[in-house]
């Protein structure tokens, strides 16, 4: 038992943060609400600053060209990322995509965009259900139309399914289909929707490898939007920190009222304890523990609630400023409800636990 | 990275487990712990414990320990839950006075004291709230005169648990009159059968004897009894509180045990009757929840039992898990009586011929003290807001 980050861990962690520090600013995301080319994230320098520490390769094999490390050190990357609200794909590529790429079984080929050719991915046409993953591409001719596809214009490749004939996993190419923007509150989101055509060079897995696959991209994909959501939250709890600790009202600061002290505590409070659950469902996932699938759903649980209780304090602690498009608190506060209803809710990700306790139960002697 | 135990963690618990589950009393067989019979049943079970060298696992060796470190201690709380173990009338001695006087006491007052609080010869009672010193704690006025050889303390301490039935007493008084809130103040052992010393028992809300006023009238205590140095009394007293906020007085294994039975009692529930299992309705939701709670408890304790093995101290970070500590167990209960509806008010067979409150409800009551005592979960919100936010000071 030791429940801590090496320090090779927290070297990397930090070396991110840094590259993030310079590249993704609240002016950058401002901009990106005001103009935002539709591909502008396919050729960003920021994605390239990223990508070129390695991250995307972080998960494939050191015998393949990879970094060879695993969620462990990916996961407080993914905390980082969220800090700032990333409007690249980095925990999708990192943490979703490429360890499915790796785990299917894919050649060189299918993980070289990933190793030194910019690569960036993103997951669509499946959504978290307690008892399932629920396909929600949908045919169109011999096409495939997946909707509902986050940071959809500054991803290079769409992870998705087709259900044509039984569930079938394929790595798309966006370029190759028709990409249009859904536009939704958080719009540094870039969500889309991609038509696709299914071809036998796009397929990657089909029948069970295909279906537990898919099982583990969507836990996936709610292990990490767990992980963004306490960087957001740790960003929107600072953030309001030292507004209130400025912000004087009856000739005092407002962070000097019991009132205000409580909203943020509590909110503190919820995020201290949401994130050992993150961390430990990182490796349980990392070391395929048979609890893997229990503790992502406490872990996207409990970072869902913690999230919702920071945004919703840090908009009332700011008083009308946090109230405006000019203000960097709705750059976070977006973003955090997005990632806390996406990939399963908090009540969503705890009816899957109750499932899986009563499973547990009636199968072992009580 | 590794959330796993090791082969001797392992046989370290199966030992455990096997000493518990033939020597843990059954259900109710021990009364109450605020009655005087009760009282002295627990000690006996405590007897038992210290005997098979079980009460106080991480302590020297001396003092009837293991010396074994955190992580044991940890395990041994897992299985001491798992087993239904019953409550600790040593608690405030073992867990909170304990890790104090590790630091501050002498070796003749941990050669007088250590052995005695481990084996339940000694109970220890907690003198640091007074009337007008509550969450205020700074505001204490009970006094203690230099005398010929010690002290004499006079005043009134209040809402002392298991006061009225304990043997010695932790407490703070003033000893510089002219000095004011946090100075001047100074840690004393006191006998609770010295001349001087009233105890009034106050009847809690089950109508036990849980705690007790008492009353201080020049009670001499010598100086051989006096905690740390004089004058810095807030300064032990606050490596107490630590412990009392953080790790060492609420194992997560309390939680986690009362969250497994409260999903047992949830799937328990006939779904015609309020369709609960429906993973929708409101109740499931509210026990998954707290079930989600008592398991982010374990695992945050993990990683600070982490930290503190590697030398880290817990600073106002245990202002946070006493916040979460104490609402997951209201919050446990909360569950299982709404579970239970109508009949969660109801007193069940104590087996002795009598009615007591049934396990969860007396749970209840106990876990509503739990954001009131160690500090109001109020003032720990502004600790935490404080020291770990940042913000000003009013």
């Amino acid at each position: 038992m030791r429940f801590s980050f090496t320090e090779e861990q927290l070297v990397l962690r930090d070396t991110v943060t840094a590259v993030l520090a310079d590249w993704c600013t609240p002016g950058d995301l401002h901009e990106l609400y005001a103009n935002d080319a539709p591909d502008a994230g396919r050729s960003h320098p920021r994605w390239n600053a990223l990508f070129n520490l390695g991250i995307t390769a972080l998960h494939i094999p050191e015998v393949d060209g990879g970094l060879g490390l695993d969620d462990r050190e990916l996961i407080a990357i993914s905390e980082a990322a969220g800090r700032v609200a990333l409007p690249e794909p980095l925990s999708e590529t990192a943490g979703v995509v490429v360890p499915i790429l790796v785990a299917s079984g894919a050649g060189h080929h299918a993980l070289e965009p990933f190793l030194d050719g910019g690569g960036a991915a993103t997951l669509g046409g499946v959504t978290f259900t307690p008892s399932g993953p629920r396909i929600a591409s949908v045919a169109d001719g011999h096409r495939v139309r997946t909707s509902g596809i986050t940071q959809a214009t500054a991803s290079h490749h769409l992870l998705a399914v087709s259900s044509a004939s039984g569930p079938e996993l394929h790595l798309a190419v966006t370029a190759d289909g028709d990409l249009t923007r859904t536009t939704s509150l958080d719009r540094t989101r870039r969500l889309g929707t991609l038509t696709w055509t299914p071809t036998d060079a796009t397929r990657l897995a089909t029948g069970p490898l295909a279906a537990t696959l898919l099982d583990q991209a969507v836990n996936r994909a709610a292990l990490y939007s767990a992980a963004e959501l306490l960087g957001l939250c740790d960003a929107m709890i600072t953030l309001t920190a030292v507004y209130v600790s400025e912000r004087k009202q009856f000739g005092v600061p407002v962070g000097s009222f019991q009132a205000v002290k409580h909203h943020l505590a509590g909110a503190r409070v919820k995020l201290e304890f949401a994130r050992p659950a993150v961390y430990a469902a990182a490796w349980s996932l990392a070391t395929e523990h048979p609890s893997a699938t229990h503790d992502i759903s406490l872990a996207k649980s409990l970072a869902s609630d913690a999230a919702d209780e920071a945004a919703r304090v840090s908009l009332q602690c700011h008083g009308a400023i946090g109230y405006t498009f000019e203000h960097d608190l709705h750059l976070l506060m977006k973003r955090a409800w997005a990632l806390s209803a996406a990939w399963g809710d908090a009540r969503s990700h705890r009816a899957r636990l109750l499932n899986l306790l009563q499973a547990e139960r009636s199968v072992l002697p009580s | 990275m590794d959330l796993t135990f090791t082969p001797e963690h392992d046989a370290f618990r199966m030992e455990a487990r096997a000493w518990l589950e033939a020597n843990v009393p059954p259900p109710g067989a021990l009364r109450s712990l605020d009655t005087a019979e009760g009282f002295d049943d627990h000690r006996v079970f405590e007897r038992q414990l210290f005997d098979a060298r079980w009460s106080v696992v991480s302590w020297p060796k001396a003092y009837g320990g293991r010396e074994v470190g955190i992580m044991e201690w940890l395990i041994f709380e897992e299985e001491y839950y798992r087993a239904g173990g019953p409550r600790r009338v040593s608690q405030n001695g073992i867990f909170l006075l304990a890790p104090t006087m590790f630091e501050y006491a002498t070796d003749a007052q941990l050669e007088r004291y250590m052995a005695k609080m481990a084996s339940g010869e000694e109970i220890w009672c907690q003198g640091w709230s007074e009337p007008d010193a509550g969450s205020d704690l700074a505001g204490i006025r009970s006094k203690a005169t230099k005398t010929d050889g010690g002290w004499l303390l006079s005043g009134q301490k209040t809402w002392c648990s298991r006061g009225a039935f304990a043997h010695r007493c932790f407490g703070i008084f003033r000893t510089d009159p002219s000095a004011e809130r946090h100075r001047g103040l100074t840690y004393f052992l006191i006998p609770m059968d010295a001349p001087g010393v009233t105890v009034r028992p106050i009847a809690q809300l089950d109508g036990e004897t849980g705690f007790a006023e008492v009353f201080f009238d020049e009670v001499f205590v010598p100086d051989e009894d006096v905690l740390g140095t004089i004058g810095d009394g807030w300064k032990v007293a606050m490596a107490t509180a630590g412990s009392e906020r953080g790790i060492s007085l609420r194992s997560p294994a309390r939680y986690t045990e009362a969250a497994d039975k409260l999903v047992d009692l949830l799937l328990a529930t006939p779904v015609d009757e309020g369709h609960h299992l429906d993973p929708r309705s409101a109740i499931a939701d509210e026990v998954m929840k707290a079930y989600a709670d008592a398991q982010a408890y374990k695992l945050h304790t993990y990683m600070t039992a982490t930290k503190v093995r590697e030398g880290h101290t817990v600073g106002a970070e245990a202002s946070a898990t006493k916040i979460f500590w104490s609402e997951t167990d209201v919050a446990i209960h909360r569950a299982a009586l709404r579970l239970l509806g109508e009949s969660a008010e109801l007193e069940v067979d104590d087996g002795r011929g009598g009615t007591d409150l049934s396990e969860w409800l007396d749970g209840y009551l106990f876990a509503l003290s739990g954001p009131i005592y160690a500090g109001t979960n109020e003032i720990q919100r502004n600790v935490v807001a404080e020291r770990m936010l940042g913000l000003p000071r009013a």
